[in-house]
């Protein structure tokens, strides 16, 4: 019991960070779409708890609230009108790929392992101290983030936007189905 | 009771256990509410037969249920419809985490905030835990295999998606004005202004309660679950406590979105004028009196609405929310962020 209230953060982080790899590994696995999206909201949850943790509350909401809360709803939204019932099990596609994703995630992990060790020799300490850092007075990380996304970020900010309404403008493009009918001249299908 | 585990731990847990405790109550009782005050609406009666004029009928409501055959569907999702209640049930309990009823108070020389935690993001925490409660909706409408709860489960989601937008960002226009996310300092920020958010709000206001409205799926927004094409829409093959599941979780988050309607723009727990001297008597009701009977007067509108209004067509529906609601707040965001900057400098 006192090695549970001495350690709590840690107990906490690990049980919270294996929930959310075993959600990962559930959505590569589980051969029901509906099962996979619903692994993959418990990997959003669980990171936000990670965020939590890292006392970056304002994160941990925003993650919830448009990853779990809006992007995973749409994706049920389509995955539910889709029937699965007559549909075969494509076993080749994932086999072939698995030692490239094995690959890829190695790689990927120990980008983010440099990543962090580097982090931490250039100012010393890493996580919510560094976070705390970026603004000097600021009360409290909704204000850091808002702080540093709309100064030293601002660019690159502005140009995510713009890609993102590149994005949807494409997908609206490629979801109209009578784009040539519509055209003037063009003939309307009844 | 003054061992500091004690007063860590116990005290958190004896709140969490009196407020799940009056909230179920209220919940049970809010349905009573609703149809009496319907009834009265109808010129019926309305339940009168358990108890003294009726008075137990939430009760033997809640054994009912309890007891009742828990059906499952042959051809149901079994997984996913037993996850579903408690997708939708989870997310209207555990808002109440954040949400402050009162002032603090001392009890037998403790010092009691009301509220479990005063979470410096508590109105993100709210909007982003209730948006969790869709899945129950939705997955419950397409584990059931039935046409009827899939429709009623997609229309859900479009709606609550679409209404989420405008929601946000008619709170956004209060979180300009407090400067704020914590719903404790919301409530300060409109005693120190000495107003109630409501009269540079009185937009937002609208905005909010109309997409707070659509949020819980009531009427006249209650398409999810149009009885009169969709037979009960997302629920139609539930039954016993996963049917009361779903029941209560809707009224529960009607209680949400009234709570946070009275903290966002009508003051919280504060009487009329807080500032006003002169209305110095009205503090001889306490904080948690003000706060409730402004939280029952919205359910009652909630209820009002259904007696009055006939419901919307999906395409109006649709409408509403993005070609009305959605260009109006933004416009009011704009507004609000520039009156702020005008009287704050």
């Amino acid at each position: 019991m006192d090695f549970l209230i001495a350690n709590f953060e840690a107990v906490l982080f690990y049980t919270v960070a294996l929930a959310a790899v075993a959600g990962g590994i559930g959505v590569v696995t589980l051969k029901h779409p509906v099962h996979a999206a619903l692994a993959l909201l418990e990997t959003f949850v669980m990171v936000a708890v990670l965020f939590v943790l890292r006392h970056a509350e304002f994160l941990a909401a925003v993650q919830v609230l448009v990853y779990a809360g809006g992007i995973m709803v749409l994706y049920l939204f389509a995955i539910m009108l889709v029937r699965f019932k007559g549909m075969r099990p494509d076993e080749v596609f994932l086999s072939g790929i698995a030692p490239l994703a094995i690959l890829g995630g190695v790689l990927l992990g120990s980008f983010v392992a440099i990543g962090i060790l580097l982090g931490t020799m250039a100012t010393g300490e890493g996580g919510a101290a560094a976070m705390r850092a970026v603004g000097d007075e600021l009360p409290g990380n909704t204000e850091a983030v808002g702080w540093v996304l709309y100064t030293t970020y601002l660019v690159p900010f502005e140009v995510v936007s713009v890609v993102l309404l590149v994005a949807m403008i494409g997908a609206i493009i490629f979801g109209r189905r009578d784009a040539e009918l519509s055209k003037p001249g063009g003939e309307v299908k009844p | 009771m003054t061992d500091p585990l004690m007063l860590s731990l116990g005290i958190p847990l004896i709140k969490g256990v009196v407020i799940l405790g009056v909230l179920l109550l209220t919940v049970a009782y809010l349905t009573f509410a609703e149809r009496k005050i319907l009834a009265y609406m109808q010129v019926r009666i309305g339940p009168n037969r358990v108890g003294p004029k009726g008075w137990l009928q939430p009760i033997a409501d809640g054994l009912k249920l309890f007891v009742k055959e828990d059906l499952i569907p042959g051809s149901a999702e079994r997984f996913v419809f037993m996850l579903a209640p408690i997708l939708i049930f989870a997310p209207a309990i555990l808002v109440w985490a954040v949400i402050p009823w009162g002032e603090p108070f001392s009890l037998a020389g403790v010092e009691i905030t009301p509220f479990l935690a005063d979470v410096n993001i508590a109105l993100l925490f709210v909007i982003a835990v209730s948006s969790i409660g869709i899945y129950g909706i939705i997955l419950g409408g397409w584990a059931s295999n039935n046409k009827f709860s899939l429709m009623g489960g997609l229309r859900s989601a479009a709606q609550l998606v679409s209404y989420e937008v405008p929601m946000g960002f008619a709170v956004v226009a209060v979180v300009l004005m407090a400067g704020t996310l914590s719903l404790v300092g919301i409530v300060e920020a409109q005693r120190a202004a000495g107003l109630w958010f409501i009269v540079p709000g009185i937009l937002a206001f609208g905005i909010y309660f109309i997409c707070g409205v659509a949020e819980t799926n009531r009427n006249p927004f209650d398409l999810p679950e149009a009885e009169a094409e969709l037979v009960a829409g997302f629920h139609t093959e539930y039954s016993g406590m996963k049917f009361a599941f779903f029941y209560l979780a809707e009224y529960a988050n009607m209680l949400v979105v009234s709570s946070l309607a009275v903290i966002l723009f009508f003051g919280g727990w504060l009487r009329p004028f807080p500032n006003l001297e002169i209305l110095g008597f009205l503090d001889l009701i306490p904080p948690f009196f003000w706060y409730a009977a402004k939280v029952l007067a919205f359910i009652f509108v909630y209820i009002w609405f259904r007696g009055t209004f006939p419901r919307y067509r999906f395409d109006q529906l649709m409408q509403i929310g993005w070609k009305w609601l959605l260009p109006l707040s933004l416009a009011n965001v704009m507004l609000v962020a520039l009156g702020v900057l005008l009287v704050k400098g």
